[in-house]
């Protein structure tokens, strides 16, 4: 299926140049050398044509022939993506580990998808309907509780002439018919879609769904909403990660993509190994059900770094286009930024800030523009959620990527080494961060809590933002220099800090908070703050209130009160009326 | 010097330039990229390089030792035809090697037919194994609060003239592998195989290591590849690598635990530097080159374990920050791609505490996985978190009694004030032989959060105050 296109003349790591044909077209996907290396046209200048190559090139010679293969870089969509796990250009790594060992080998052609796996078809059109781009023919249950839905390929439309019945199809039998004009052409699960290339929608709605976490110090502060784009960018160590992987357990979409780019093996095997235990609360199935896992680790081939990205939205955009709540992670944008920059210098092109090409600014905005909640072809609902992950050099924040990258999201959650070394997580500084999307999912709070959400974390910031201004006199003269109304703000923020905020994932009834324990938390402080304020206006001295056995209580609710026993709340209510009233009877 | 590899290959007459360690040279064809080349000058000495870059008539080639006394016409550049590879046994244990694998030690060429190439190859995330045994160093700071584990890279940040040296040594005399405290005696202890690699630090180091290895005995479990400061800097960018794909061989090949210390690591990033800049690379920061994280991370993701053996590598890379400057580039990339890393302060190095480890900016990422009941014990991980927590709570303590006087404190924060001094003379603060074990450790832990009032420690349980809090106001 490939002719020889041209030969090499000149090797330098992932960049290749050959000599040959005009008729090569730009971002082909071409086979390098005897061992058909993979790769992608990059650059054409009369007859010479730059290829990324997305394997190591040790060994290879100037002369090595070069084939075409007239497509783009595509990615294979159908049932068989769930549960995966594959590298930057989706070829499945347990295959090349069974193929190859424990090391990943060179010149390995696997098919991303088993081709001899047997799914359960069941049509929902029949022959003679008329269907467009993306129609929904068919389901398949790619999972126990996961129905994948067939579409017609995304930039095909026609009259179905013969549709599979009901039965157990591979990927590659056919399962339709569909006339083009008066051409019949065969549809099979399988499809391809080139990575590139975003896949087309009937309309963008405004979300005005959160993405719900779990994460307190997200959903109730900071909320992302269905179909956003947030950016996590901080230091090392201070909890990118950890925070990504706690979104991948917890969020309520129902599929998640998650593509490690450039960073620890490790990393990925602890989703691999933790994942299949770990069971989604949703569908009580294991949440590696839901799960897509693209793992390019930082010593993996860089170009193949720079290609994971668009893999692993491209299958994002598939289950959206289904109808399907899908959120996308990737940890690290820094890194596949780096990817594009070594191949960048390698093509000696001239360098914008730091050593970055003049065109990553417009290539971020091209990958946070994918996210989106939208109106599919077949009018359905679905969305794609992107939390990327920034490490920028040092900590410094002003560097390119993210400042770009704040450009084109609209929630940054700011990650602060000062408190990720006190071994305050997640260490998102709540001055730093922001979130543009909190009048789009105020309403859904009220309709789901019953409360006034927004007014509520709107006084718990001007606290916190008051304690800010307020340590600041603190850190100069000692904290007995202030007057206990002022006291007391310090008091409530550090309840605030410590016990709402901080949230430790490595703690099984503290990782994941339900939105009605968050609001119920968020409601008992507050109230502990407006009682203070009362009997401390009536004489009650702080340090009184400091004692306090509720403070102890409500540093520790978190995680002594599971999400299924929140009537316990209503306990602490009780202990905090109590104490407070029996102090202020003291002093009044 | 003996030759690794003694094969036949094209042979070119004359180079067409030669830069520092670089030089191109034309007129070779069938060259292939990242083959190594040997090249012979006029008198006839052998040196050895690398294919940086390959066109149709020229190619790039680094020379490891430097190119002193090289000439355009009279350099003769022999193409081996090969990527760069060492021979690996398990009788290299024990010897010492040059920074690109060629025995120092007098001894003979390890008699085997296993050559492997020193760029390894990564591994698929689905053959790894998720490490979860820890490493016992008898050292409170990191057993404690940054547990070490096998299969996990972990670095020490230090700055010149701290004893980065003497606590690697430490380790190395001192690990084992670790036993929960409530489990059985085993009796026996487990030993890791040493690999080292020094890159460009002095003979005295060196020297220092080597004492060290024989006086714990352990000399025989060590192989030593040494690029010192007065060899060539361009061999600093292979040593690591020799020494890792020895390593590999031995942990999953030979299924041996081996701890692997490479030092220092700066010095390595200097040569990359260096090299890069000869051939006018778009330098990133610094001067450093774009790729440098790519290339960090060939080094450290060659650590871990591995579903088909029982082996392991374990990795202490050590590195000075130039001016203690955690932010620059190679402490800062380094810290992007290992599971933490231990730092060592300034500030408790001139007070006296050994061994320096700041336990604020340190960190132990895979510990969660390796702490706690049926591993450490059960109160570790929240031990750890408090006493974290209090410490970092002291650290504004103090900055603020240093504005307003220690005797402005409130009675609780006084008592911060002591628990931290505490906590740094007798905590963090051994000796350079004592050997604790994790039972002490916490122990230790326990006595100093009783120095603090039992309501100031929100995160650990209520039952764990119960039976460890030994302060004024514990229950009696
Ligand atoms: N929510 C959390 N609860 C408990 N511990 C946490 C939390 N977040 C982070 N940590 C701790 O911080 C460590 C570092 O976090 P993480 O690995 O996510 O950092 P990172 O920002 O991804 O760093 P890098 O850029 O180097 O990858 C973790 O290993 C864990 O010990
Ligand atoms: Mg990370």
């Amino acid at each position: 299926m490939s002719e020889q296109i041209g030969t090499v003349t000149w090797i330098s790591g992932p960049v290749v140049r050959a000599r040959g044909s005009r008729y090569v077209g730009m971002l082909e996907l071409v086979e390098v050398g005897e061992e058909r290396l993979v790769g992608e046209v990059i650059g054409l200048n009369g007859d010479i044509i730059t290829v990324q190559v997305y394997e190591e090139t040790s060994g290879m010679k100037p002369g090595a022939p070069m084939y075409g293969t007239g497509l783009p870089l595509s990615v294979e969509l159908g049932p068989g993506l769930l549960k995966s796990i594959f590298d930057g250009v989706q070829r499945p790594l347990p295959l090349i580990e069974i193929e190859s060992g424990s090391f990943i080998g060179r010149g390995m052609r696997l098919d991303p998808l088993y081709r001899k796996d047997r799914w359960k078809f069941t049509p929902t059109a029949k022959a003679g309907d008329v269907v467009s781009r993306s129609a929904i023919i068919g389901t398949v249950m790619e999972t126990e509780t996961f129905e994948h839905r067939i579409m017609v390929p995304a930039d095909l439309s026609g009259t179905l002439s013969w549709v599979a019945p009901s039965g157990e199809y591979t990927i590659e039998e056919p399962i339709a018919k569909l006339k083009v004009g008066n051409q019949e052409k065969i549809l099979t699960m399988l499809q391809r879609w080139p990575v590139r290339k975003p896949r087309p929608y009937l309309n963008r709605l405004r979300g005005t769904t959160p993405l719900i976490t779990g994460q307190r110090v997200l959903d109730t502060f900071f909320p992302v909403s269905k179909g956003g784009a947030a950016g996590i960018p901080g230091p090392f160590g201070s909890g990118k990660t950890v925070t990504q992987h706690s979104i991948a357990k917890w969020a309520d979409a129902q599929v998640i993509v998650y593509i490690g780019c450039g960073e620890r093996g490790n990393e990925m095997t602890e989703v691999l190994q933790e994942f299949p235990h770990l069971v989604d609360p949703r569908s009580g199935r294991p949440l590696m059900e839901r799960t897509v896992l693209i793992a390019n680790t930082s010593n993996m081939p860089v170009a193949a770094r720079e290609a994971s990205i668009y893999t692993g939205i491209t299958i994002a955009e598939y289950y959206r286009d289904m109808g399907y709540h899908v959120a996308l992670m990737a940890d690290s944008t820094s890194r596949w930024a780096e990817a594009l920059r070594e191949v960048s210098g390698r093509l000696e092109e001239m360098p914008a800030e730091e050593g970055y090409p003049a065109y990553l600014a417009g290539r971020l905005a091209e990958f946070y523009e994918r996210a989106g909640y939208v109106e599919t072809m077949n009018d359905h609902i679905g969305s794609v959620t992107i939390v990327g992950a920034v490490s920028p050099p040092g900590g410094d924040f002003s560097e390119p990527v993210t400042q770009h990258t704040k450009r084109f999201i609209r929630c940054f959650w700011a990650l602060d080494k000062s408190l990720s070394s006190a071994r305050h997580f997640p260490s998102i500084n709540w001055l730093d961060s922001y979130s543009e999307y909190l009048d789009d999912v105020a309403e859904w709070w009220q309709e789901k809590v019953g409360k006034d959400w927004l007014k509520m974390r709107n006084h718990a910031m001007e606290l916190l933002s008051e304690e800010s201004r307020l340590s600041q006199i603190v850190k100069l003269v000692g904290p007995d220099a202030l007057p206990d109304e002022e006291r007391l703000v310090l008091e409530t923020s550090r309840l605030l800090r410590e016990g709402f905020l901080q949230q430790n994932a490595m703690d099984k009834v503290d990782a994941y908070s339900t939105i009605q324990k968050q609001i119920r938390m968020l409601e008992l402080i507050l109230h502990f703050h407006e009682r203070g304020l009362r009997i401390v206006k009536h004489g009650a001295p702080i340090s009184l209130i400091h004692n306090l056995p509720i403070v102890d209580t409500l540093i520790r609710m978190k995680s002594l009160i599971p999400n299924e026993e929140l009537e316990k709340m209503e306990d602490i209510q009780k202990q905090i009326d109590e104490q407070m009233s029996q102090l202020d009877a003291e002093y009044r | 010097m003996s030759d690794v590899i003694v094969q036949s290959g094209q042979e070119v007459v004359g180079v067409g330039r030669i830069t520092g360690p670089i030089m191109i040279v034309e007129g070779a064809s069938n060259v292939s990229y990242d083959e190594v080349v040997e090249i012979r000058d006029g008198q006839g000495n052998l040196r050895r390089g690398r294919v940086l870059e390959v066109g149709e008539k020229t190619c790039v080639v680094q020379i490891f030792a430097g190119s002193t006394g090289l000439s355009i016409d009279g350099t003769r550049v022999r193409f081996l035809g090969d990527t760069l590879r060492i021979p690996v046994a398990e009788e290299m244990l024990g010897r010492v090697f040059d920074g690109l694998g060629n025995p120092l030690d007098g001894g003979p060429q390890p008699l085997t037919d296993h050559y492997a190439d020193v760029n390894g190859q990564p591994i698929n995330p689905t053959a790894r194994i998720y490490p979860r045994d820890y490493i016992q160093t008898g050292i409170s700071a990191i057993d404690g609060l940054n547990t070490l584990l096998r299969g996990q890279k972990l670095p020490i940040f230090s700055g010149a003239g701290m004893p980065h040296d003497q606590l690697a040594a430490q380790i190395v005399r001192q690990a084992t592998l670790g036993a929960a405290t409530d489990a059985p005696a085993s009796g026996q202890v487990e030993q890791f195989a040493i690999v080292f690699a020094a890159m460009g630090v002095k003979h005295d180091v060196a020297n220092f290591f080597r004492r060290s290895f024989t006086d714990s005995g352990a000399l025989t479990r060590v192989a030593m590849f040494l690029n010192l400061a007065d060899d060539p800097p361009v061999e600093r960018l292979v040593t690591p690598r020799a020494a890792l794909t020895l390593a590999e061989y031995l942990a999953y090949e030979r299924g041996m635990h081996v701890l692997v210390i490479l030092t220092d690591m700066t010095n390595y990033c200097e040569a990359l530097r260096q090299i890069s800049n000869i051939r006018g690379e778009v330098p990133s920061r610094k001067g450093y080159p774009g790729y440098l994280y790519s290339d960090l991370a060939s080094m450290y993701e060659r650590t871990g374990r591995i579903r088909t053996s029982e082996g392991s590598i374990t990795q202490i890379p050590i590195l000075t920050m130039p001016s203690d400057d955690i932010t620059h580039p190679v402490p800062d990339l380094t810290g992007y791609i290992t599971e933490g890393q231990i730092t060592l302060g300034r500030e408790l190095d001139h007070s006296g505490i050994y061994p320096p480890i700041a336990v604020l900016p340190s960190l132990s990422r895979l510990m969660k996985d390796g702490i706690g009941q049926g591993r450490t014990r059960g109160d570790h991980p929240r031990w750890g978190a408090q006493l974290y927590a209090a410490y970092a709570h002291m650290q504004d303590v103090r900055s603020l009694a240093s504005v307003i006087g220690e005797e402005e404190l409130g009675e609780v924060d006084q008592k911060y004030l002591k628990f931290g001094r505490a906590f740094e003379k007798e905590f963090v603060n051994q000796s350079l032989t004592e050997n604790r074990t994790i039972e002490q450790t916490l122990s230790i832990g326990w006595r100093l959060l009783s120095m603090l009032p039992k309501d100031e420690l929100t995160r650990v349980s209520l039952d764990e105050l119960k039976q460890y809090y030994k302060g004024d106001d514990a229950d009696h």
